[in-house]
């Protein structure tokens, strides 16, 4: 139940003196502070955190967490960010100590089960995007972006040819001319046709022989399949560009459809990243962690970060077998660990080096892992298929009041619009947003993709029922219905209503202070 | 001053130019337009004293919320004052554009750029259609 | 399917509002020459006991941390985890939320990176903190852009032989399409020489990077150096490491512009290197500069104090092409763990786990060069790492050795310090005992038998 006394700053609960932590008695003779560091070393007293006892801890920060909406508490349909199920299995898995416990340099013979879950994820990733090399490395979606445009770069100067512009339609998320940016690159943006659907007329004006690559999100911000992929693709590749596919929406298309495949005959997209908190049902985290791993082809391979996990038979097959009696898990696996050995090959010569310390973000791959073995080949498959049916029933429910002016049909999201109801009752995206918190729902997506106005994207997943959709589209329908004043002062229900951003933003208070 | 009177970029940008010991000195600032559209602003990006600037091309930022503006140079020049006072007091903008709302004064290099500017009637009018 | 679960009467009658006849017709849209004519090439789905089976057999074929005496650092260390940490970040109110966009919704995350950036603002001894990066090498290329940016000077970054290998690596990675050069100062000392780091720096250098212990655990004269880039009108970056700060001078004391950190070691596991948590302060003049989500205080329409995502057009869903860094979200959950675990050791808790650090450290140093075979390869104080050098040139035969005993006892630096082939980095935190040391010592001087089981 929920405690309704306000929830004070950790700050105001401190009483000095008061202590939660009791460290061991130093058992090896100690030395004054004074002997062992030179004076202008030492701070005059300990950081100023605050001071407080356990329980005080506990309660503080189990009553702040009952101040989200999360998955696992509410229907979360946040287009863009695949909020489905995060599997309570998975979370055991990654918290066992012989995963969660180990160094990143301990030698390789001490890491052999951590290296194998790797290797086989690399290989997997590949086989869902069809392409042929995987860096596990980077740390979140927008780094898979950054990582492969240097991968990018490295190729173009290694081939000696100077290109130095990104193209990216106007309806991608702003990571993408972000990244190209960061990676030395102009972005230029692409114009997308009213269906929501790439210009190829203002692609074939920006295409030229200085462009490196065409950034793509497919499915699309608006939930839609590009229908001129192959054109697309084949477009930049004869220009000598690259394909990037920004792999947010794999969720659409596990199974079904693979990014490398995009140009029949001629390979497609050359790179792509994943975000496995996404589509494998890692944790938001409440904004993270995440991972960004990303594919390539067989010609953007050597530049790649390292290291990567290599793997090699074992000489002697014999021991393996002996080992094989102890491991009473022997299903006959592609993988058998006891038959590789496996280890981390840092000789790339032409490697962009790496763009994070240590291996990556193994955890959420470890989820990741567990998420794609939970399924199998055919149980990838149905999540598509369902994320997809989901969509398209709700976007069915929902179009009649809530016009979704790009496609009847759509994959795993739509983008709604209210600019009918704004100019009609004066109400706004964010009002039905802000109004679906008071019904128990957390929000879309709202303002984005900007090429639609009052933009509501809306992305159910396949781990929801159809009575929750259900549910959820008759709330929506209700607040359409709802007087306009009501909704520009919603929500009501919640612990704040409508925070002043543009004092928090005039002038920012950013840390605690007493006064 | 009588906005009137001023000139006017097409980027919303207002204009009043003075010679002072024979250069001449374009004070500008943001139109009440402008000002309007971009509601509740929170911040400005003054540019150093000293800055070169180009005709039409943005030396300085104002933020709202959730969207970033350019403000466009009108002329080539160098900046020589800027209005210290605004960062503390965006409200003024909104309050007193043509008067205390000035943003900056810039030393003309090249007085090209002035012809491109508009008088009050004719950015009334693009005004007018920016509206619709 | 273990997730899914719309019956397929449920499917059938979506099918049939929808329009459509089929599963496959709902992939119309996807050209037929586009779409998979195969199953994907994976292994079969397993159940949630195969599945439980399958990983803790991966997992028993790993050697963890408590299986082992771990003496391995170099940017990762084994520091105690409480299990208040656990117990909160356990809240799947926490770890299945997101970003923060809707305020409302979400006033729980909020408030937790307010106290988490107060926090790390009061440890680093910096006015601003960000909700956090990816790790710490990510956030200190970041902050190379940063300075970039903010000092308008793009000709180069002067970063000291003594950080990390594998946060220079990064921040060469981050730079290698961009105009502005990295430049390496040796470290032969195992800590920065003024002269040397003065001479490289001219008034085209952005920063000055600088890891406070440096990754040989020797602290740097951190005012020297903040002088010298001062002098030249350039920032200086730290990277610190968080536990040291229960003891030792904060960045901002000796005049740090951008303070960065890997923050796992405030109640995240290693976790074989992550994910981790990026740690960046600033000072209050660079806030507009930074990378990152940052959250702010305000009050609601009532009137009611709360918090909310702020300054936001610094990013890229705004500001696109010009925003200060691609970065989308932070690493919340790991945010949270270090305000809770901040939370729980206190100021003085932190003192206290510092100190154990030190003099555990110390005592580990000391036992071991009482054998000739062993010295220190540098002079300068430590903190809770320092570099053996092995007389006899056999480190990977004295690792082994030790492994064999039980004991992960160092990191080898020939493989990024050539120079340095003959000594290996031995770290200690509050978790080790002083028989665990002693094992460490005897373990590596062949003296005595093992005691603890082979790894």
């Amino acid at each position: 139940m929920r405690n309704t006394q306000d929830t004070q700053s950790i700050f105001e609960l401190s009483k000095p003196g008061r202590r939660a932590a009791r460290l061991p008695e130093c058992d090896v003779p100690e030395c004054s502070l004074r002997e062992l560091l030179p004076a202008k070393m030492v701070a005059d007293a300990p950081p100023a955190l605050p001071e407080l006892s356990e329980p005080a801890i506990v309660r503080h920060f189990v009553n702040l967490s009952t101040l989200n909406m999360s998955v696992d508490t509410h229907f979360y349909p946040l287009g863009s960010c695949t909020m489905k199920y995060n599997p309570k299995r998975n979370e055991r898995a990654a918290a066992m100590p012989g995963f969660a416990d180990l160094h990143p340099y301990q030698p390789e013979d001490t890491l052999q089960g951590m290296l194998q879950m790797l290797y086989e994820m690399q290989e997997t990733l590949q086989e869902i995007s069809g392409l042929d090399a995987c860096s596990l490395q980077p740390a979140a979606g927008a780094h898979g972006e950054l990582t492969a445009l240097l991968v990018a770069a490295a190729y173009f100067r290694d081939i000696g040819e100077v290109r130095t512009k990104v193209l990216v339609p106007d309806n991608a998320h702003g990571t993408n001319p972000a990244s190209a940016a960061m990676a030395g690159f102009e972005s230029v943006t692409v114009k997308t046709t009213v269906d929501g659907f790439v210009d190829l007329s203002d692609l074939a004006a920006k295409l030229d022989d200085q462009v490196a690559v065409f950034m793509i999100t497919n499915p699309s911000t608006l939930g839609l399949f590009e229908p001129n992929m192959r054109t697309v693709a084949d477009e930049v590749h004869a220009h000598g560009g690259l394909i990037y596919l920004d792999g947010a929406n794999m969720n659409a298309i596990l199974g079904i459809t693979r990014p490398g495949d995009w140009s029949p005959g001629k390979g497609g997209a050359d790179m792509q990243h994943y975000n496995p908190h996404k589509t494998f049902s890692g944790p938001h985290g409440g904004g993270g962690p995440g991972a960004g791993p990303i594919c390539v082809t067989k010609k953007l391979a050597p530049y790649l970060p390292v290291p990567v996990v290599v793997r090699e038979a074992r000489v002697a097959r014999r021991e393996a077998l002996e080992n094989d009696v102890k491991d009473n898990n022997s299903r006959p696996a592609p993988h058998d660990s006891q038959l590789f050995r496996y280890s981390l090959d840092f000789d790339q010569p032409k490697t962009i080096g790496r763009v994070r310390a240590f291996f990556g973000n193994v955890g959420v791959l470890l989820r990741a892992y567990a998420y794609i073995r939970t399924h199998g080949p055919d149980g990838l498959r149905r999540v598509s298929e369902n994320a997809v049916l989901n969509a398209n029933y709700l976007l069915s429910r929902v179009a009649h009041f809530l016009p979704v002016p790009q496609g009847r049909r759509c994959m795993h999201e739509f983008v709604a619009s209210a600019s009918q109801l704004k100019r009609d009752k004066n109400i706004a995206a964010m009002d039905i947003a802000k109004r679906l918190l008071d019904y128990g729902y957390h929000a879309p997506t709202v303002y984005f993709p900007l090429t639609v106005p009052e933009a509501m994207m809306i992305e159910p997943t396949e781990s929801e029922s159809k009575e929750t959709l259900d549910a959820f589209t008759e709330v929506l329908f209700r607040i359409t219905e709802e007087d306009a004043d009501l909704l520009h002062d919603a929500p009501h229900t919640t612990a704040v209503s409508r925070p002043d951003e543009v004092r928090a933003a005039r002038q920012p208070v950013l840390t605690y202070s007493a006064e | 001053m009588n906005p009137e009177q001023l000139l006017f970029a097409k980027t919303h940008e207002w204009i009043a130019v003075a010679e002072e010991d024979g250069t001449k000195i374009a004070t500008l600032g943001l139109s009440a337009f402008a000002i309007e559209a971009l509601t509740d602003l929170v911040y400005i990006d003054l540019p150093a004293v000293g800055r070169k600037v180009e005709a039409e091309q943005p030396f300085c930022e104002v933020e709202s919320v959730k969207a970033v503006s350019d403000i466009y140079a009108p002329v080539e020049g160098e900046v020589i004052a800027v209005n210290d006072a605004l960062p503390n007091a965006l409200e003024t903008l909104g309050d007193d554009p043509y008067d205390a709302g000035w943003i900056a004064k810039i030393k003309i290099t090249d007085e090209a750029g002035l012809n491109n500017l508009l008088d009050h009637a004719a950015y009334q009018k693009q005004c007018n259609e920016e509206a619709h | 399917m273990p997730y899914l679960y719309n019956t397929p009467e449920d499917q059938q009658a979506m099918l049939e509002a929808i329009g459509v006849e089929s599963m496959d017709e709902l992939f119309d849209p996807i050209p037929a020459e586009l779409q998979l004519d195969r199953p994907l090439d994976l292994p079969p789905a397993m159940s949630e006991m195969e599945l439980d089976k399958h990983l803790s057999t991966l997992a028993a074929k790993n050697r963890h941390a408590g299986q082992v005496v771990c003496f391995l650092g170099g940017g990762c260390y084994d520091h105690f985890v409480p299990a208040v940490v656990d117990a909160v970040a356990s809240r799947s109110e926490f770890y299945t939320s997101y970003t923060p966009y809707q305020a409302e919704a979400s006033q729980g995350n909020l408030q937790v990176v307010f106290e988490y950036q107060s926090m790390i603002s009061r440890l680093s001894g910096m006015d601003v903190s960000n909700a956090s990066l990816y790790d710490g090498a990510s956030a200190a290329a970041e902050a190379v852009l940063m300075a970039i940016t903010a000092t308008r000077r793009h000709g180069k970054i002067v970063v000291a032989g003594s950080v990390h290998p594998e946060y220079r690596t990064t921040i060469a990675t981050y730079l290698e399409n961009l105009e502005t050069d990295l430049v390496t100062v040796d470290t032969p000392g195992g800590v920065i020489d003024p002269d040397l780091l003065a001479a490289a720096i001219d008034d085209t250098t952005a920063a000055v990077v600088l890891q406070q212990p440096n990754f040989f655990g020797c602290l740097e004269d951190g005012h020297r150096v903040a002088q010298i880039a001062k002098d030249a009108g350039a920032l200086l970056i730290t990277a610190f490491d968080p536990i040291s700060l229960g003891i030792l001078a904060r960045p901002g004391d000796y005049g740090t512009n951008i303070a960065v950190a890997e923050g796992h070691s405030l109640g995240t596991p290693m976790s074989y290197g992550g994910p981790f948590l990026g740690i960046m302060a600033c000072d209050q003049n660079l806030v507009r500069r930074m990378p990152g989500r940052i959250a702010g205080h305000t009050v609601d329409r009532h009137g009611n104090p709360c918090y909310v995502l702020t300054m936001q057009t610094r990013e890229q869903h705004i500001r696109r092409e010009k925003a200060t860094s691609n970065v989308c979200t932070n690493q919340g959950l790991f945010a949270l763990r270090a305000t809770v675990y901040l939370a729980q050791l206190g100021p003085q808790g932190l003192r206290e786990t510092a100190n154990l650090c030190l003099q555990k450290s110390l005592y580990a140093a000391e036992q071991l060069v009482a054998h000739d075979r062993f010295s220190l390869a540098f002079e300068a104080p430590t903190f809770k790492e320092f570099v053996i050098r092995d007389a006899e040139n056999d480190v990977e035969g004295l690792l082994k050795t030790a492994q064999q005993n039980g004991i992960l006892a160092g990191v080898p630096l020939g493989q990024w310090y050539p120079e340095l082939a003959d000594c290996f980095l031995v770290a200690v935190t509050e978790k080790r005992t002083k028989d665990e040391i002693d094992s460490l010592v005897s373990s590596l001087t062949n003296s005595s038998t093992p005691v603890h089981a082979p790894v």
